[in-house]
């Protein structure tokens, strides 16, 4: 199972979750997705986005002004 | 599940109908984040909102006759009278201080999003009856948009899930 990373820092609505749509795109299922956001609205975007597409958030936390998220792509 | 367009996946329409900056947002931050949670996504654009399909877009931003909006400037926040909007040269420079705003705040360009919305296989309808009130040509509008009037939208209003007019 492969690991993706993707740097969506300094980006604001919608982009972080286009830009992670288009990263899980290119992902078999399995893989996991790690997410660097400076958006403080990633934190409830990003856990309703997998609510609703079945991906499996795995964690969500933050280091300082960074928000973390973990995705693994059903 | 991410990509399959099962019968059962959600779907949304959207009828656009301002085509100004700051107003082009709204339909098109729903409809791409709609489509990238695996959504059907149908945009009707109508009136005010059809030159959002030019091949070239070029969208004003005009502060008057909104008593609402409030700029942030030096820590504060100022309201433009609608005086001081009409004078020449104003609406341009709020447009230009609008823009770098949205490039300084991460925010996506319209064009971004309108590519976003290509990419994302969001349907998009240009309004036949505003096309030839206002005298635009198909040829002026992006590639793979189609033209449609009330009933295209209507009939497929009646099977999304979210409709929307903005």
């Amino acid at each position: 199972m492969a690991e993706h990373e993707l740097n969506a820092e300094g980006l604001n609505c919608p982009l972080p979750i286009l830009k992670a749509k288009k990263a899980l795109k290119g992902m078999d299922a399995g893989d996991t997705l790690k997410i660097r956001s400076t958006d403080p609205g990633s934190v409830a975007d990003f856990a309703a986005f997998c609510t609703h597409t079945g991906n499996e958030l795995l964690s969500s936390s933050s280091e300082g002004d960074i928000y973390l998220f973990e995705i693994k792509r059903s | 599940m991410l990509d399959d367009s099962t019968d059962n996946a959600k779907s949304m329409s959207i009828i656009v109908t301002k085509g100004s900056l700051d107003w082009a947002y709204p339909p098109f931050i729903l409809a791409t984040t709609a489509a990238a949670m695996d959504m059907k996504v149908t945009m009707f654009f109508t009136f005010y909102g059809l030159p959002l399909l030019k091949k070239k877009l070029n969208m004003k931003f005009s502060p008057l006759g909104n008593p609402a909006m409030e700029m942030p400037i030096m820590g504060g926040h100022m309201a433009m009278p609608n005086l001081l909007a009409v004078m020449p040269g104003v609406g341009g420079a709020a447009g230009k201080m609008m823009k770098n705003l949205m490039k300084q705040k991460g925010v996506a360009s319209i064009e971004d999003l309108r590519e976003a919305s290509v990419d994302l296989e969001i349907r998009m309808i240009a309004c036949q009856m505003t096309l030839d009130l206002f005298e635009y040509k198909a040829e002026d509008m992006i590639d793979g948009i189609e033209l449609g009037g009330a009933a295209t939208y209507m009939e497929t209003a009646a099977k999304s899930d979210i409709n929307l007019f903005i």
